[in-house]
């Protein structure tokens, strides 16, 4: 046996048709490492909803029940219900939803779930735009990001909003556990999945999930790219357990244009755009290391 | 008013691996393994999206039914032994 450094067991099969470097393929690989095979998921429509394969195929080696676009939260209340009637209680009751289906039209339905202490994990996978659809911006997409609603052109009708904050969000809620995972740093990821799947209550998990297509960039960089986040500050990674945060790798405080530059959405940021980017991530990373300082 | 499942619409199910989709046809480039060269790493095996990789004695099988060639395995290799050669070609 080899040794590895997250377990070897396989949850996933190939044949999955996600495109080619699909950061959410990664996602759901080192996710299911992390969980077993006990686990059950609840899929809205997103590209989750299409990769594990044409009809009749399934590329998971465990259950899906797909719901509407907007019901991830009910799914997983539901599903959970129903093993509790049935008595089961080994099974972990997983919600999988892309950004749009969380940040937007899910939120109620998420915020519903927390606010009922289901006993399930909430996964977002954030490719950062409804990507399914064809790349449209989505409360998710960052500030200055091209997209196929925020075209640019002439008008410079880029994304003018900044990136909604999901993990603030669901800390207001005030979830047992909430935590950020890198497919650049699969053990810490596998290492936030189990102890999600040792707690109660609606565990909250922020999966940073790059896209080729949706990105513009070619598909080795995919880990490259989410390496790249984390070490910039820019997808900072930490959990916070019980009200406690904690920042679970520091990175390297790399600039964050050698992230930009790498991605096609964000070519047309020139310099004094990049530099209010680099401000406005060097405000949040300190605000991060204030709050683990302080213990809150 | 309950129902038992036998009374609810008939939903389509899937329920075969996808080990049926052969995905390798999609690919443009071929990922090539110098295993001489290889540190046994693991990282191609980690980063693969597909999983189309397996470890032999810690040394990594292609799978390229299945291979899209995204090249992350080239990209993150330790050593530097894998190359993506255009699909076609010698
Ligand atoms: C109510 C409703 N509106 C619109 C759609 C069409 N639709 C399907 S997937 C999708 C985008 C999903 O985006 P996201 O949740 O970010 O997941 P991604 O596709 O990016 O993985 C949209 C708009 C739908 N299925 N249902
Ligand atoms: S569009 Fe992006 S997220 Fe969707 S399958 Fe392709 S790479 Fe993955
Ligand atoms: S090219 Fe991509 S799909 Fe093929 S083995 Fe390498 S990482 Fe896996
Ligand atoms: S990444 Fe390279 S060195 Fe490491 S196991 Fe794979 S082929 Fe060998
Ligand atoms: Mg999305």
């Amino acid at each position: 046996m080899t040794k590895t450094t997250i377990p070897e067991e396989e949850f996933t099969y190939p044949g999955s048709t996600g495109c080619p470097g699909c950061g959410a393929n990664l996602v759901m690989r080192y996710l299911l490492k992390g969980l077993g095979d006990r686990t059950v998921l609840s899929i809205p429509a997103c590209c989750w909803a299409v990769m594990p394969g044409y009809w009749p195929s399934n590329c998971l080696k465990v259950p899906i029940l797909y719901t509407a676009f907007e019901a991830t939260g009910a799914g997983i209340s539901g599903l959970r219900a129903a093993y509790d009637a049935k008595g089961v209680k080994d099974v972990t009751v997983v919600g999988f939803a892309g950004d749009g289906g969380t940040v937007d039209i899910g939120l109620q339905a998420l915020s519903g779930a927390a606010e009922r202490q289901t006993d399930a994990i909430y996964v977002m996978y954030d490719n950062e735009a409804y990507m399914n659809t064809g790349i449209q911006r989505s409360g998710a997409t960052p500030w200055g990001a091209w997209t196929t609603t925020t075209p640019g052109g002439a008008t410079k009708n880029y994304k003018h909003e900044p990136k909604k904050d999901i993990m603030a969000i669901m800390q207001a809620h005030g979830i047992p556990y909430a935590a950020t995972v890198s497919v650049a740093h699969p053990e810490d990821f596998v290492k936030k999945a189990q102890k999600a799947k040792s707690l109660k209550g609606l565990r909250f998990i922020h999966a940073l999930s790059p896209c080729p297509p949706g990105w513009r960039m070619s598909p080795q960089l995919t880990v490259e790219v989410a390496r790249l986040a984390v070490d910039t500050h820019l997808f900072p990674l930490y959990e916070i357990d019980d009200g406690r945060l904690r920042i679970t790798r520091k990175g390297k405080g790399t600039p964050v244009k050698e992230y930009l530059k790498i991605q096609g959405r964000f070519s047309h940021l020139d310099e004094s755009q990049v530099d209010s980017i680099q401000k406005t991530v060097d405000e949040r990373w300190a605000k991060l290391l204030k709050r683990e300082s302080e213990g809150a | 008013m309950t129902k038992s499942y036998e009374e609810i619409p008939l939903t389509p199910i899937s329920d075969s691996p996808s080990t049926m989709n052969m995905t390798g046809l999609w690919r443009a480039f071929r990922p090539v393994v110098d295993i001489s060269r290889c540190k046994k790493c693991t990282l191609c095996w980690k980063f693969c999206p597909d999983g189309a990789i397996t470890l032999v004695d810690g040394v990594p099988v292609i799978d390229l039914k299945y291979c899209k060639g995204c090249g992350i395995c080239a990209q993150e290799c330790s050593a530097e032994c894998i190359v993506m050669v255009p699909e076609g070609a010698e």
